[in-house]
């Protein structure tokens, strides 16, 4: 039978997949008696009018990009990582811990053990269901989840209970050292002649993101790791059968994962708050899936999805603030994006591939 | 401890375990079949908002429990059109369906009600009221005798403390769920149509051979998932408690999910699990920190105990949980 072309595939379906959401949601704001125009309108005002609306679309990118690249990559290997949001909770508190006990010199010292500490609380999170799905044969996607919780119930021990100073009631770390403050865009950018927004809390973590999303194309296109992953993904006896070690690529791609979702907190936790509170994730872990849904799970892909769930984000809590549409409005589209991405992708691509072969047998 | 605080103990446990139960049983039937459900969270919340608002509306909790689960079965049908028709991820098209949920219901809520994303506290035929038994302890002997409830109980015989606390006093759809369980193993291993759903989650080409239509039982299994999930959302928010509020599921959905691998798909052991989960929650909610020969365990790891548990029985540490053969798999017929 005759394929679509790559195009297609890749940028086709996804467009018309969004497309068929934005309707939809465009029927939601209609439904509940706002005018969808000026909605957009207003959320594109809010989200990218300004340097400070794109200060916080890029800050909100910053934690899609990195949980977004951990549901590809696990994918590639042909995992479902639903558990991002317990591993960057954990994240959150491997950031914390570096920050808190060790005292710093400069920021950028800081940056790169607070990256690895996120890194490493976050694989070790993953690590668990990673094994037990490898080993064992647990299924993964219950795993992650259950992990979720028991991570919510986890920090909020620790929180509680260990990390909470004398005498505040708060259920958050105390306030992070000066020394590791992270320089915001404006000061990233201010240098170099350019006015940001003082106030938008984007700061270098958008780097990181920016190289985390190289480093994982690196990763799965141009090294014998990343040939493995994919193959266990495609088939896992044709993958026995070239000598890949099932157990071995399952940890492997899941540890990364995890450590992708993990470093996430460098942004939220060191970058944003500068202590760590309970719920520091806000559900990034489970837009990742949306993100790298319709990233195609390309690193590429998730860069842009991530922007795009930015602006969702920052737009939706600017309609939020003006209008009466609260800001579940987010969660309704995250929704149907992924349900058409993700779940009706067939629904999209077997007309269209019926299209393609109608027209080529025409053109024969 | 005494025997009376045991009893309010267990009570709480068959109020908590209700809601996990008819969640269980829902996905039990979905998953015999062969249509994994990650999404009961989403039913569930669904049918909360739905049932919670008609019979704020109307006044009627009757009509509140139809709402709820009408606007449960929609989600189901969702779930089945991507997960039969269009052979989409289960999983992904469950997780869509819980954002889904979580999404519209604040969202109608606050264009309807205008209060923050919930709805208006229900009272008098808006809500489930309990079922008084014959000869129990109720509001009636209270109101007769000039004293409470509670001091009424706290005077009674041991055998009556069980009957009145325990036994009577729930909300009919307490009663429903614990008769879905019988009914459930006489439906799945007694009749015909159970046979071919248990059958249709382990091989449903040989469904396919034998003349049986793989969709139309699949979708079966779907809508009885999404009538269950309606029962236990409008419970959560006409009997359990007085309305709904923004995520009032709380994670529900999934310790019902938990149960099921719990129980391995069996609807007895289904009922002991919700039971099980139910009671830890009740003593987590009772009492904050548990003193245990020294050693204190704080709440959070009993919140954390129905999880930690469910990964233990899927690590086949205590017994392997095999779940339906065909489980998460699309069914394509061949040519």
């Amino acid at each position: 039978m005759d394929k679509m072309p790559k195009w297609a595939d890749v940028v086709l379906i996804p467009l018309i997949s969004l497309a068929l959401a934005a309707i939809l949601s465009a029927l939601v704001i209609l439904g509940i008696g706002e005018d969808p125009v000026a909605a957009v309108k207003l959320m594109v005002d809010g989200a990218l009018g300004s340097t400070y609306g794109w200060g916080y679309t890029l800050y909100y990118a910053t934690n899609f990009m990195f949980t977004g690249l951990a549901v590809a990559v696990a994918a590639h290997a042909g995992l479902f990582n639903i558990g991002g949001e317990g591993q960057a909770m954990l994240g959150g508190l491997g950031v914390a811990l570096i920050c808190l006990l060790i005292p710093w010199p400069h920021w950028s010292l800081a940056l790169v053990f607070a990256a690895l500490g996120a890194g490493l609380f976050g694989a070790a999170w993953a690590a668990i269901p990673a094994y037990l799905q490898a080993r064992r044969g647990s299924h993964i996607v219950i795993t992650t989840i259950m992990f979720n919780f028991i991570a919510a119930a986890v920090l909020n021990y620790v929180l509680v209970n260990v990390l909470r100073p004398e005498g505040s009631m708060d259920p958050a770390t105390e306030r992070f050292p000066e020394a590791v403050h992270l320089p915001s865009l404006h000061e990233l950018l201010a240098p170099i002649g350019i006015s940001f927004s003082k106030s938008a809390p984007a700061n270098v973590s958008l780097l990181v993101a920016m190289g985390a999303c190289l480093f994982v194309w690196l990763l799965i296109w141009r090294t014998p790791l990343g040939y493995e992953i994919r193959s266990l993904g495609k088939s896992e006896p044709g993958a026995r059968y070239a000598g890949i070690s099932p157990v071995r690529t399952i940890m492997i791609a899941m540890l990364i994962s995890g450590a992708l979702a993990g470093m996430m907190a460098v942004n939220n936790v060191m970058g944003e708050a500068e202590r760590l509170v309970l719920n520091a994730t806000e559900g990034a872990g489970f837009i990742g899936i949306a993100v790298a849904l319709m990233g195609r799970n390309h690193p590429f892909g998730v860069f842009l999805a991530a922007i795009l769930f930015g602006f969702l984000y920052q737009g939706g809590a600017e309609l939020a603030l003006w209008t009466t549409i609260p800001r579940e409005l987010i969660v309704v589209i995250q929704a149907l994006v992924i349900l058409f991405t993700g779940a009706l992708d067939n629904m999209v691509r077997m007309p269209l591939e019926k299209i393609f072969l109608a027209v080529r047998k025409g053109q024969r | 401890m005494e025997f009376l605080t045991i009893i309010q103990l267990l009570d709480s446990t068959v109020r908590l375990a209700t809601p996990l139960l008819l969640a269980c049983l829902a996905g039990l039937y979905s998953e015999r079949a062969g249509i994994f459900d990650i999404g009961l969270e989403g039913k569930m919340l669904m049918a909360a908002f739905f049932s919670a608002a008609a019979a704020a509306v109307t006044g009627n909790v009757w009509l509140g429990l139809l709402a709820g689960i009408g606007s449960s079965l929609l989600l189901a049908g969702l779930h089945g059109v991507a997960s039969i028709t269009f052979r989409g991820n289960q999983l992904i098209s469950g997780v869509a369906i819980n954002f889904l949920a979580a999404g519209l219901t604040v969202l109608i809520a606050q264009d309807w009600f205008q209060q923050g994303g919930r709805t208006p506290s229900l009272f008098g035929g808006g809500r489930f009221a309990g079922w008084e038994w014959p000869f129990a302890i109720g509001p009636q002997d209270a109101a007769e005798t000039g004293t409470s409830v509670s001091r009424l109980m706290a005077e009674a015989n041991p055998l009556q403390q069980v009957y009145s606390e325990l036994i009577s006093g729930h909300s009919v759809l307490v009663y429903i769920a614990f008769l879905a369980v019988p009914a459930t193993w006489w439906v799945l291993f007694r009749t015909r149509f159970g046979l071919r759903l248990r059958a249709v989650g382990e091989n449903p080409a040989a469904v396919d051979t034998a003349g049986v239509s793989v969709t139309g039982l699949r979708y079966g299994a779907v809508m009885i998932c999404g009538l269950l999930c309606g029962i236990a959302g409008a419970y959560l928010a006409t009997a359990l408690q007085a309305g709904f509020v923004k995520d009032m599921t709380a994670g529900r959905g999934f310790i019902a999910l938990a149960a099921l691998i719990f129980a391995k798909w069996r609807p007895w052991h289904a009922m002991g699990a919700c039971l099980l989960f139910g009671l830890l929650q009740a003593v987590a909610l009772r009492f904050q920190n548990i003193e245990m020969g020294g050693i204190t365990i704080p709440v959070q790891a009993m919140d954390a105990l129905p999880y930690v548990l469910t990964v233990v029985i899927l690590a086949g540490f205590v017994g392997r949980a095999v779940p339906p053969r065909a489980g998460g798999e699309p069914y394509v017929k061949e040519r």
